[in-house]
């Protein structure tokens, strides 16, 4: 009989897995349930070319809306899931009302996440980016001459402010770690975007905390761990994300920073799967959760196989990009792990690579307007991987 | 509007009026041309998009740029001297009638 399968969540995952379904089994019953009012859409753009007016809000859509009725895809939007009845095989929207499923998929993403009410309660204007409605209201705060402070410097903050500088406004970023890029890349990578940042006017504190933010004379004044006080028309917070993982917790699924999963992308429940931003992938060495569009897309391929019992595809090396000015950054692998790092000169002029190591084993590169450095290692990485299978 | 055709590997060919200002990608995933997939959006980072372009078009599409020609050279699939990303081809009003291979 045809299966009833129900996904919770409407982005780049629930997309992904729902499209893979659909060509695997034309008779499988396919519900979208997403709690946003806009067809499922792309996220990066929201940092980058949507902000600055280059992209419209339609060309954000990952499927034009007669796809999803080609495709007999039911697309459930302005939709919120408040809890999951496992019992009885049914998930129930807000408002009370009951859909069933025979197999569950939670592709419910990540939230950004915000600092302590403590910090910013006196304080207005301060925004975080996440979804269309964020971006859509930052595009209204994003004037030229106007004070911007980031808090953060994440892929996230550090794009927010090259788009910002770029529209002309004036910007401070602060990172309380050491660094930039702390969580995510060597300091070699780092310096080269503190550098290019700088080249564009941004001002980049490091090792700095904000202690608070209140409203002051029309503006917002953050006060910092080192004295000093920045004076801000508006502030963006990019200090990471957390899985939205509250669904699964509360009807007992296992978790772990994220709603953990096996190599099938199957939760605790053998019924619900996960996939993309909310799901941590559980391994005898090491649990991993990643966000980016390239996982979202493969583990919502590798479920819809799951689901109907099939092995998925052989998993591709996990891919990376970040655009800041006029840089290009591409990463292949991933590089948790790495005890050393080689800076190569690319090809072209401006050209360069870092690349991971653990002892002799290549982990990952990061590729600065190195295209063909990303595309090779690439290529070494995919092929190790399918060797080791 | 500009008509573009993509001939894919299996025989199937898909033909429309796109609009222009967009690209070949965007045009394709909106079309579900199998072999396109625009995984990226148009950020030259997946090398999802690739099609070769047909002989009679070689010349009179706009060349890649050094970025997009690195990109190429190591795409899956193995590179054609016709070959280009379509995230990066904005249809215009030149393009009417164009022709496109997928997944050659």
């Amino acid at each position: 009989m045809a299966e009833n399968i129900v996904i919770v969540g409407a982005g780049q995952a629930a997309v992904s897995c729902a499209a893979r379904l659909r060509a695997l089994s034309p008779e499988c019953s396919i519900s979208l349930i997403g709690d946003e009012p806009y067809l499922p859409y792309q996220r990066p753009p929201l940092s980058k070319a949507f902000l600055t007016g280059e992209l419209s809000v339609e060309r954000l859509a990952l499927k034009p809306h007669d796809w999803y009725d080609a495709q007999a895809i039911d697309l459930k939007l302005e939709s919120s899931v408040s809890s999951i009845d496992r019992r009885e095989r049914q998930v129930i929207l807000q408002g009370g009302k009951r859909i069933p499923y025979d197999k569950l998929v939670l592709a419910t993403g990540s939230r950004p996440r915000v600092l302590p009410d403590k910090f910013t309660r006196d304080a207005s204007r301060i925004y975080t980016l996440r979804g269309i409605a964020d971006a859509e209201m930052l595009k209204g705060e994003l004037r030229p001459d106007r004070r911007l402070l980031v808090i953060g410097g994440g892929y996230v903050g550090l794009e927010f402010a090259a788009s910002a500088a770029k529209t002309g406004l004036d910007v401070v970023l602060v990172e309380a770690a050491e660094r930039i890029l702390g969580r995510v890349a060597a300091s070699e990578t780092a310096d080269f975007f503190r550098e290019l940042h700088r080249s564009h006017g941004v001002k980049i504190i490091e090792g700095v905390g904000v202690l608070s933010i209140c409203d002051i004379d029309g503006a917002r004044r953050a006060s910092l761990s080192n004295g000093e006080q920045v004076d801000a028309d508006f502030v963006v917070v990019g200090i990471g994300a957390i899985a939205n993982d509250r669904l699964a917790m509360e009807c007992g699924l296992e978790t772990r920073n994220g709603v953990l999963v096996n190599e099938n992308g199957q939760t605790s429940d053998p019924r619900i799967f996960a996939a993309g931003d909310c799901a941590t992938l559980g391994g005898e060495a090491l649990t991993a959760r990643i966000e980016s569009v390239q996982n979202a897309i493969e583990q919502g391929d590798a479920v819809a196989h799951s689901l109907l019992g099939q092995a998925a595809p052989p998993r591709k090396t996990p891919w990376f990009w970040s655009d800041q000015f006029d840089a290009k950054l591409q990463i292949a692998g991933i590089n948790s792990g790495f005890d050393r790092t080689e800076v190569k000169a690319g090809a072209r002029a401006g050209a360069q690579s870092i690349w991971y190591y653990a002892g002799e084993t290549l982990l990952a590169v990061d590729a600065i307007n190195d295209p063909v450095t990303y595309m090779t290692v690439r290529r070494i990485l995919d092929a190790r991987t399918s060797t080791l299978e | 509007m500009p008509r573009v055709t993509w001939k894919c590997s299996d025989g199937k060919t898909i033909s429309a009026d796109i609009e222009t200002g967009v690209s070949l990608m965007e045009a394709a995933v909106n079309l579900n041309v199998p072999g396109i997939f625009g995984d990226c959006g148009g950020a030259l980072s997946c090398a999802t998009c690739h099609v070769v372009l047909d002989e009679a078009w070689q010349h009179i599409v706009p060349g890649p740029t050094d970025m997009e020609g690195e990109m190429l050279e190591v795409v899956e699939g193995g590179r054609t001297d016709r070959s280009r990303l379509s995230c990066q081809i904005r249809v215009t009003e030149q393009l009417d009638g164009i022709v496109l291979h997928v997944g050659v």
